[in-house]
């Protein structure tokens, strides 16, 4: 799976969402369930909530500022405790590279756990072509993938648009299930067909939370301990990261992993935090023998220096995906890529460009809420504004329609006569439309608008017709 | 104390009771009011859809506009964070910036303004009914102003107020949004209107035309019998 996700334009995966009752359900309650649980870890059990996230941010942006100094820290560490370290402009050279681990081990049986950076660069349908089994371990993403490679539409729950009865369904059909849609028969399920995959696998990938530079360490945050069997078993491991996923010190990382947990799930801590460092050492009794750590650019040092920097900022807990009341609307796979919400309506037109993607930054009221919970103080709505601003003034991709009316606004906002004499015609101008106090059918601007809500008709008398007369003495 | 009044365009073309409630409110509450005929529009439709340039030709205007005013209140929260924004959006140039900071350091939302300046928490109003207030996200998000409408709202006597659920949701106007994407528009209102509908209110109450317009409008085509009124006309009930 790249980036990407189906092939529809936007209005259409609009649609489909809008018509997907139980996806939007399910969007809505996890949505609200979701705030309960973080708030009751953030703001109501720490108190002091802005400084934790003033220090988070900062923990961040010193990263940022200084990555050359931790890539190359963090690169040296690695290499030190035995590991391999791979730096990946593209993701061709990603895939090229693990490539040729894969190809070197003859490894065939492959388990993944939760990694969106791999699902950007499609190392999946890379290792499928190497004629690889790769299973992905992570619950939902196991749910997604035997459900013939359905994507994500979450970063953090990948399966929220599905019911336990079309789980179900899918254990039915893709491993022979018979059992109910309890979802404690379910997992027992997956559990036992993942078993087999474990500990048959010859290579291991993960993702990773943070790596921490100064001990060449990587972090991995799960509820389910798939990340742990991923890491123990398999002979050959391989890291993947994005290039900014760094954090100087234990410490550091300590600060961001709780940051992570409260944020994304509501948790104080999750059930597994694992922390690896190389591969098996002589005294270990599990663990990898060989580590490879591959870093992935694609597209994140255009980012880096100009004016949507702080979009690297992002520790990928979906908060504001959780807050979103457009993502709330029309679920995940509108947004086209596995990077949905606000975080991926800044995200992807950076990493994808504005031609795929232009109207993600429009699907926002910029209403806030997402700047207002981002654990790293990421200015999403601002961000958002921003790409707007490139697509119109740089890119020149806006309808010719909205600029012509645009220009107009310019005109006619800026000088005060034509303003007065503007909207003192407009009750006139839109006479024809009006019933009452209302417009109930609008043309134009107003056209959409009043499918379904009416539209108010102009005062005939102005507020400062009223103000003028009334200083006269005439009210 | 002299108030500039920056009544926003939507009031003066569209809602012009709110105007002359925020007049009558504030003139009854000690202040002498001024209403600069030159003001337009703030700027914000052009510059949340992208268009920075056209829209600082108006924010310039109403810098000017108002450079000898003591106090400007607006009965918007959005609209007066946008005077808010001015000194971001010119951050840089050496003429407009400290100028548009002077003119933020001196602009309120109307209640912001009639509890933290004046002081008043209770503007001796009197309303029979049972309402709900929709916390604007403007408002209550980027400018800050969370408490004093509800202060002044609970002051308000005959009036019982109900919560309403899931207020930390935006309506779906977001500007040129309600007209962009007006069928993800249409949904969000639709779940705002279910919401005030549950209250089992009278009135919907709220501190921002526009929201106002997005969620009533959508309550008129559904012939709700819910009556939408603006804060300043609460205030200024008698």
């Amino acid at each position: 799976m790249a980036m990407k996700i189906g092939t529809e334009q936007f209005k259409e995966r609009v649609d489909n969402g809008l018509n997907d009752e139980f996806m939007r359900g399910a969007v809505a309650s996890a949505q609200d369930g979701m705030s309960l649980k973080r708030r009751a870890v953030t703001t109501d059990e720490l108190g002091n909530w802005e400084e934790w996230r003033n220090h988070a941010e900062e923990i961040r942006q010193h990263v940022l500022e200084h990555l050359d100094f931790y890539l190359e820290q963090l690169s040296e560490n690695v290499a030190k405790r035995g590991g391999h370290v791979f730096f990946a402009q593209t993701k061709e050279d990603a895939n090229e590279y693990i490539r040729s681990v894969v190809q070197m081990k003859k490894a065939k049986k492959i388990v993944k756990s939760k990694s969106m950076v791999t699902e950007e660069i499609s190392l999946n349908a890379m290792l499928q072509e190497e004629g690889c089994e790769v299973v992905e371990t992570d619950l939902g993403e196991y749910i997604l993938q035997l459900d013939d490679h359905d994507s994500p539409s979450h970063i953090v729950v990948p399966a929220l648009h599905k019911n336990k009865e079309q789980i179900r369904e899918v254990f039915a059909e893709k491993l022979g299930y018979t059992k109910t849609s309890k979802p404690e028969e379910l997992a027992y399920q997956a559990r036992v067909t993942l078993r087999e995959k474990f500990l048959e696998a010859d290579l291991g990938i993960t993702g990773c939370n943070f790596a921490v530079a100064e001990t060449g360490s990587f972090s991995l945050v799960t509820n389910e301990g798939n990340a742990d069997l991923v890491t123990a078993l398999a002979k050959t491991q391989i890291t993947v990261m994005g290039m900014e996923r760094i954090v100087p010190t234990f410490e550091e990382m300590e600060i961001l992993v709780s940051m992570l947990t409260r944020n994304a799930v509501g948790q104080k801590l999750t059930s597994y935090i694992t922390v690896l460092t190389g591969p098996r050492e002589d005294l270990d009794v599990d663990g990898p023998e060989e580590f490879h750590l591959v870093i992935v650019d694609n597209g994140r040092s255009d980012i880096l220096g100009g004016e949507f920097q702080s979009v690297l900022q992002c520790i990928r807990c979906a908060a504001c995906i959780n807050v979103c009341p457009v993502y709330r609307q029309i679920g995940g796979h509108s947004y086209g890529s596995i990077y949905p919400g606000p975080i991926g309506a800044v995200l992807t037109p950076l990493l994808g460009g504005y031609d795929e993607y232009k109207e993600l930054p429009y699907a926002s009221t910029l209403c806030g809420a997402c700047t207002e919970v981002c654990p790293v103080k990421i200015p999403l709505h601002n961000l958002l504004l921003k790409h707007r601003e490139m697509i119109v003034e740089k890119e020149g991709k806006a309808p010719v329609s909205e600029k012509l009316l645009m220009k107009a606004f310019g005109l006619g906002a800026a000088s005060p006569t034509l303003y007065k004499i503007g909207s003192k015609l407009a009750p006139t101008a839109l006479n024809p439309f009006t019933s009452g106090d209302k417009i109930s059918k609008g043309v134009g601007p107003l056209k959409a608008w009043t499918e379904a809500r009416d539209f108010p008709a102009p005062n005939k008398e102005r507020f400062r017709d009223w103000f003028k007369s009334r200083e006269k003495g005439d009210k | 104390m002299k108030v500039t009044l920056f009544t926003t365009c939507i009031v003066d073309m569209f809602r012009s009771n709110v105007g002359k409630a925020t007049v009558e409110l504030l003139e009854r509450l000690g202040c002498e009011i001024e209403f600069p005929e030159s003001q337009v529009c703030c700027g914000q439709p052009a510059y949340n859809s992208g268009y920075v340039k056209e829209s600082k030709e108006a924010m310039k205007r109403m810098i000017e506009t108002f450079s000898n005013a003591e106090y400007v209140v607006s009965p918007s929260g959005s609209c007066a964070y946008m005077f808010h924004e001015y000194p971001h959006i010119f951050a840089g140039d050496p003429v407009w910036e400290p100028k548009a900071k002077a003119l933020a350091e001196r602009t309120y939302e109307l209640t912001q303004f009639i509890v933290d300046i004046l002081k008043i928490e209770d503007v001796g109003a009197k309303l029979e009914g049972t309402a709900t207030y929709h916390t604007s996200c403007h408002m209550t998000r980027l400018l800050g102003v969370k408490e004093p409408p509800i202060i002044l709202l609970k002051n308000v006597k005959g009036l019982k107020f109900t919560e309403l659920p899931g207020k930390e949701q935006c309506c779906g106007f977001g500007g040129t949004f309600s007209v962009k994407m007006a069928q993800i528009s249409e949904q969000m209102v639709d779940e705002k209107v279910r919401h005030v509908e549950e209250t089992g209110a009278e009135y919907l109450i709220g501190a921002d035309a526009a929201c106002l317009m997005n969620i009533g409008g959508r309550m008129g085509r559904l012939e709700k019998p819910i009556k939408v009124m603006h804060i300043a006309e609460v205030l200024n009930s008698r």
